[in-house]
């Protein structure tokens, strides 16, 4: 018995050590962003890796998500067949939940373990410590770039999912239920409640700053070779996901 | 004549936790002098290298460098205190997203505004002095040898020309013949640029090649110090069993 307590005890304390740890670096990644020189190059092609190169992934799950949505309303509702509701089903569920959500889990999983190994090797092949000797601050030039570029990045990202997950929705509702094309638009634009958009582009915010950070983290605290870049690389997307999903949660209910 | 010396260490002491590393390191380096610090793995070479570069804050002691204190100053004048100082890594540690030219003017090009035309000609004039090709400008490090890679790390450390140059196991992974030339490179571009030099190695043949003064690590202190010439003669134990081993 007394070993449970004692691995539950250590288990805590690891918990709160990192979670403190990942507290300072975020406000230490924060309070380089606003310190000379500003690195344009660097937080653009991590803008452009982020934002471009994940719309492809992006659109395509919130697209089916959009479509397996209206489907499953229409069939959950006993083929009930009418286009406000639907629509209005679609949209605030891509609003508030799904377009953030995977658009999160998304970038987390190519954006996320891509920073968090690259991070990691630099790491272990000093990299960063040469970065340090060519009066670089790697913090400034690695850290602080992508966790802005992340920034924008994701709310981005959804905003753009958003408009494709509610066309998945449409292409479905006209195509394949039937419903009046023009009339599940215009139920579409009387649904929409801008407080729904706010809310999923908060949590985008909140997911950018989760992915960036965790992923940053662990790649900059990696030691042990190419083993050692594996374990951060799994860690920060096991614990950028788990925080991605947990934490919408809270936001959601701060809305309620 | 006294000459004022580069690098003054005093009372240098690292440990992590219980574990101590350094205890109480005094060393110091003069102007064109080139110093070789040796030691078996686990000696501390690495952390002493680390602390001098100002990666690793010691637990005591003082790191001067120009006779600016770099463990018991601010950030800004460390800082400054360090652009004197290039560095060479034990496996090179270039920049893999970063072309071979990229990499040679990475201070370059971020810090004195340097264009790619005459970042570009500044590193092929550095390159061409390393014995290497101007066709490997282009490429990455990724598609470079082992000893291409170590002379583009000469290469980037020499660039803005520092006062200083560390040598952290600049053999290592290469083979014998390979190493020769190496080590030979270094004590050209030394000479050349009338530098001083700190090298930091495992490999015994680069004292002959390198050094006007032996620093040998044991047992977390300086156990031996002294010229080159005089290694094989000393009476010291640990001296002795270090060169009967390797």
């Amino acid at each position: 018995m007394i070993k449970v307590f004692n691995l539950i005890g250590k288990l805590s304390l690891s918990a709160s050590k990192n979670l403190g740890k990942i507290t300072l670096f975020f406000f230490m990644s924060f309070f380089w962003l606003f310190k000379k020189p500003f690195y344009f190059k660097q937080f653009l092609s991590q803008f452009l890796d982020i934002a471009f190169y994940s719309l492809p992934v992006v659109g395509l799950t919130t697209f089916f998500s959009g479509m397996v949505l209206a489907l499953q309303t229409f069939s959950g509702f006993d083929n009930f067949n009418d286009e406000s509701t639907i629509s209005k089903i679609v949209l605030t569920s891509i609003l508030r939940e799904l377009g953030p959500v995977l658009a999160g889990l998304m970038v987390c999983g190519r954006v996320g373990a891509k920073m968090a190994a690259e991070i990691a090797t630099m790491r272990v092949s000093n990299q960063i410590d040469a970065l340090e000797t060519l009066s670089t601050r790697p913090m400034q030039f690695l850290i602080s770039t992508r966790l802005l570029a992340s920034i924008i990045a994701v709310p981005f990202l959804v905003l753009v999912g958003n408009i494709i997950g509610v066309f998945g929705g449409f292409i479905v509702a006209t195509f394949k239920l039937d419903l009046n094309p023009i009339l599940y638009m215009i139920s579409t634009i009387d649904n929409f409640n801008s407080i729904d958009l706010i809310q999923g582009l908060i949590k985008a915010l909140v997911f950018g700053i989760i992915i960036s950070i965790i992923s940053c983290y662990f790649g900059f605290n990696a030691s042990g070779g190419a083993e050692g870049v594996g374990r951060a690389t799994t860690i920060s997307v096991v614990t950028a996901s788990t925080l991605i999903l947990t934490s919408t949660y809270f936001i959601t209910a701060l809305f309620i | 004549m006294k000459t004022k010396n580069l690098i003054d260490v005093k009372n240098l002491s690292v440990s992590f936790g219980n574990n101590i590393i350094l205890n109480k390191i005094n060393l110091h380096l003069s102007k064109k002098e080139s110093l070789v610090i040796i030691g078996k793995s686990g000696s501390g070479k690495s952390v002493l290298l680390k602390c001098l570069m100002g990666l690793l804050k010691p637990k005591l002691g003082s790191i001067k460098i120009d006779g600016v204190d770099i463990v018991n100053t601010n950030r800004i004048d460390k800082e400054n205190a360090l652009k004197n100082i290039g560095v060479t890594f034990q496996n090179g540690a270039l920049f893999d997203s970063l072309t071979v030219w990229e990499n040679i003017t990475f201070k370059e090009t971020r810090f004195f505004g340097f264009d790619k035309k005459a970042a570009k000609e500044k590193a092929l004039s550095i390159i061409q002095n390393l014995e290497l090709d101007k066709n490997i400008l282009e490429l990455y490090p990724s598609e470079l040898s082992g000893g291409m890679q170590k002379r583009v790390a000469i290469a980037r450390a020499i660039c803005d020309q520092p006062q200083v140059l560390f040598f952290d196991e600049p053999t290592s992974g290469l083979d014998p013949i390979t190493g020769k030339i190496i080590n030979d490179l270094i004590y050209k571009t030394v000479k050349k640029l009338g530098v001083s030099a700190i090298t930091i190695t495992h490999d015994i043949s680069s004292i002959d090649n390198l050094a006007s003064r032996v620093i040998l690590l044991d047992n977390n202190k300086i156990a031996w110090s002294g010229k080159p010439n005089d290694m094989n003669k000393s009476k010291n134990n640990i001296v002795m069993q270090f060169l009967i081993n390797k």
